[in-house]
């Protein structure tokens, strides 16, 4: 190939991907988990983390095949991380030290209610004044507790991974609520593209699932309580959604200069062309009203990548199956496909994986890039009752053979987050 | 792209910390020539000594109450100075320049309603079905708005809500790191053209017992009111939580000059890095940030803003480098008058150095009979920031004016 076959529409190298690794309810590993999604199959079930009962919601997408030593988030966010990682790094061929940077999405971490118990039962009843807080401070005084520490700080998780796979300079743990996954993957391309370094290593992981983030999240009531069945709980696009199904998950992109690919003979899965971001004013959990900052987002990603909306064969869409979300999802699409929004296929994994928050973005990408690589749509699944308001093709409830060459994938979050990212074939 | 380096600039201060409102309350404390005076409670949250956050007027940058109600102390605070970053910058009502400015913010978590903490703790006490327990109790008692004021990428969110900065918005967390992250993230977009201007910082809240948990946790707070940051040996006495709120513009130097801005100072490098401590691989680190970044021994027209914690080991052996690496020049310890905070802590850094290499006057001693008097002002500054637990930063930036 010719230089300019490394470059992209405006003269920056092209950012390859060489590797992935995905973990999500319906399995470890990109070969079962794309056969469960394009089967139909729904990873939700039943919680079994914790005593459900009383709960509005009793259902989950948690994993809970990967052993960890002790239960908490970072070590379940790190063991899905580190378990994506070595299956993306095997795929690409990279053994040794990654000689690259790491960009880490991660969930908010905070002490675990075990953790807390734990140490109000270290409390002696002389120590029994004030708030709980002043009593574990006098506990922590007499005996330091650095396991303790280590599992709440936001750091730990990148700590291990940076330590483990040998990633270059500091390592960005980030967070952009439901689309940091996405923005994780933006940031890697960002550094190949700033020439300060040829790979880099995208990773988002989200093991946070816990009776109180379930109960905090349905507060704002933000779950569906179709507990039953589970698996049919998540319906994106119909007219009787009613939330999301929250989850878990992770997944792993090894990204690199195309030209640096090429020139070590790995294989190309796909090439990350663009990546738009847009931050909304409108309110702390509602987008606004129009879509103006979604559409903003879709437009940038497109671009960025140099490509119209024509050019788009397929959207994985963000497709929380919420009410607000979806509707406000086809409104942004349908202003930027126009005419042709019915000729486009959409379709939401989280059907089948349901919301797995901080991961999505990534773990989206990584199905994206599958689509892509198989002529494989996988389908909007329990698209029983179609919401008339919203008329798109989800690609409902069976899978379907396509030829797409490029594909938008969203994700848009709490605290006015967008991202999107355009992925492509390798060019010709 | 490497071939379209861009200069990158500082043009707006937003900085709130125990010494004071904004950029001008510190620059009156700061140029004085004298130590100011430590503004400490040692009392609120015995033993432990805090930097705490001043008197201030929420609705001077954050006018609905509405918005005020839906965040804490930390959200808050943050929002504000991001307000007097914008406002110092001449971004405030250039609603354009907002909708395409890029926010990088270095957050930890919100603060926890602790009251419905100590009651779940204190009924788990007298249940065996503490899991029921739980649930009965946050199903019940947790306010929904409390959780949108603990997320991490809330801050930013408040943000642009309440000061309309939209062009992107991205969090990054990971304790001292975060904040090391966060300005060289911004820096590396600016200098390769991917971005304009770009609005970056951070808050930390010090009057928190959730945070004090943390720290206490591996033994980390100084214990001593009367105990000054650094001993004699080169040891520090602990750490003291420190408020601050601080945010910064940061532009292409084209951008900045083409409307005309003031530029307190122009960041040239800003490197991070982490890894095994042991065995002197930490000051070989620090070592290739300083020769990375270019910090190399300066004289007495260069500052260093050192971020030590205050870990008494960890902190010597930073201040040891420095006294190798820059024989020569004044130190300040940002610790010894601010107080540590965390994720803001190499922000807070960058803000003071912009501050001095803006002004004429050599920069005060933060600690009396502790700090060399500088002898004249600075040119170069130099910031450090090293992690409590993990993470090193350098930040180097030269005087404009």
């Amino acid at each position: 190939m010719s230089k300019a076959a490394y470059k992209d529409h405006l003269g920056r190298p092209l950012v390859a991907v060489t590797g992935m690794g995905v973990v999500s309810s319906l399995g470890q590993g990109i070969k079962d988990n794309w056969a469960a999604l394009t089967a139909g199959k729904s990873g939700i079930h039943p919680i079994t983390r914790f005593p459900s009962e009383g709960l509005s919601t009793r259902i989950c997408g948690t994993v809970d095949f990967i052993d960890i030593p002790v239960p908490n988030t970072v070590e379940r966010s790190f063991a899905f991380a580190r378990e994506t990682t070595i299956e993306a790094l095997a795929q690409a061929g990279i053994s040794g030290d990654f000689g690259g940077p790491l960009f880490l999405a991660a969930p908010p971490i905070e002490p675990e209610w075990s953790a807390r118990f734990e140490l109000g039962d270290r409390v002696r009843p002389e120590q029994m004044h004030g708030n709980a807080y002043e009593q574990f401070l006098a506990v922590l005084r007499e005996k330091a507790d650095p396991a303790f520490h280590e599992a709440v700080m936001f750091g730990s998780i990148s700590e291990r991974l940076a330590d483990q796979f040998g990633t270059r300079g500091l390592p960005v743990t980030l967070s952009t609520a439901c689309a940091s996954g996405a923005t994780a993957i933006q940031q890697g391309v960002e550094a190949i593209r700033q020439g300060r370094t040829e790979r880099a290593l995208s990773v988002a992981t989200d093991g946070s699932v816990s009776a109180e983030a379930l109960i905090r999240f349905s507060l704002l009531s933000a779950l569906s309580t179709n507990n039953d069945p589970p698996e049919k709980a998540s319906r994106p696009f119909t007219k009787d959604r009613d939330g999301f199904v929250i989850a878990e998950g992770a997944a792993t992109l090894v990204l690199e200069s195309l030209e640096a690919a090429v020139a070590r003979g790995a294989k190309v899965l796909g090439i990350i062309s663009g990546c738009g971001e847009k931050a909304d004013d409108f309110h702390r959990t509602r987008s606004s009203p129009g879509g103006g900052p979604a559409i903003a987002t879709i437009r940038a990603a497109l671009d960025d990548a140099g490509i119209s909306a024509d050019e788009i064969g397929y959207i994985n869409a963000h497709g929380t199956s919420t009410p607000e979300n979806d509707k406000m999802e086809y409104l942004s699409l349908s202003t930027v496909f126009g005419d042709r929004m019915p000729d486009v296929p959409v379709s939401s994994n989280k059907s089948m994986i349901g919301h797995t928050l901080t991961a999505a973005g990534a773990v989206e990408a990584v199905f994206s890039l599958l689509t892509i690589a198989t002529g494989v749509l996988p389908p909007t699944i329990n698209y029983d009752n179609p919401d008339p308001a919203i008329p798109l093709d989800v690609v409902p409830n069976v899978k379907r053979d396509a030829v797409v060459s490029s594909v938008l994938s969203n994700s848009f979050g709490f605290g006015g987050q967008n991202a999107c990212l355009v992925m492509s074939a390798e060019p010709a | 792209m490497t071939d379209t380096r861009h200069q990158v600039v500082v043009t707006g201060i937003g900085l709130v910390t125990a010494l004071g409102v904004g950029r001008q309350a510190h620059r009156d404390q700061l140029m004085s020539g004298t130590a100011p005076a430590r503004v400490t409670d040692s009392e609120r949250f015995a033993p432990y000594t805090v930097y705490p956050l001043p008197e201030i007027d929420w609705s001077a940058q954050i006018p609905r109450r509405g918005d005020q109600r839906q965040m804490e102390n930390w959200q808050r605070l943050g929002v504000y100075a991001a307000g007097l970053a914008l406002d110092d910058a001449g971004f405030k009502e250039d609603l354009e320049a907002c909708a395409s400015m890029d926010m990088i913010v270095a957050a930890g978590g919100g603060e926890r309603d602790i009251a419905v903490d100590t009651l779940i703790i204190e009924e788990s006490r007298k249940r065996n079905d503490r899991e029921q327990l739980l649930i009965e109790k946050l199903t019940t008692e947790l306010r929904p708005t409390l959780f949108l004021a603990q997320l991490s990428n809330l801050l930013a969110g408040n943000i642009s809500i309440v000061h309309k900065v939209t062009g992107s918005s991205r969090t990054l967390m990971g304790e001292e790191g975060a904040g090391i992250s966060a300005i060289e993230t911004a820096y590396a977009r600016i200098a390769a053209g991917q971005s304009t201007h770009c609005l970056v910082g951070g808050a930390f809240i010090s009057e928190r017992l959730d945070m004090m948990m943390l720290l206490e946790a591996v033994h980390g707070l100084n214990k001593d009111p009367q105990a000054p940051f650094w001993n004699s040996d080169g040891t520090a006495n602990g750490m003291n939580l420190g408020t601050s709120g601080t945010f910064l513009v940061l532009e292409s130097l084209e951008h900045a000059k083409a409307r005309g801005a003031h530029i307190y100072a122009r960041l040239d490098a800003v490197l991070g890095d982490r890894g095994s401590r042991d065995n002197g691989r930490m000051e070989q680190r620090l070592s290739r940030l300083a020769d990375d970044t270019g910090a190399s021994a300066g004289g007495a027209d260069t500052v260093v803003f050192s971020g030590a914690t205050g870990f008494p080991d960890l902190s010597a052996r930073e201040k040891a480098f420095l006294q190798t690496r820059f024989p020569a020049t004044p130190l300040r310890t940002i610790g010894a008058l601010f107080g540590h905070s965390l994720e803001a802590q190499f922000p807070t850094g960058l803000a003071l150095a912009c501050l001095t290499l803006d002004d004429d006057t050599p920069i005060s001693p933060f600690a009396a009979g502790e700090d060399t008097v500088a002898s004249t002002a600075a040119n170069t500054a130099i910031v450090t920031s090293i992690g409590h637990a993990r993470g090193e930063g350098i930040a180097r930036l030269t005087r404009m004016s």
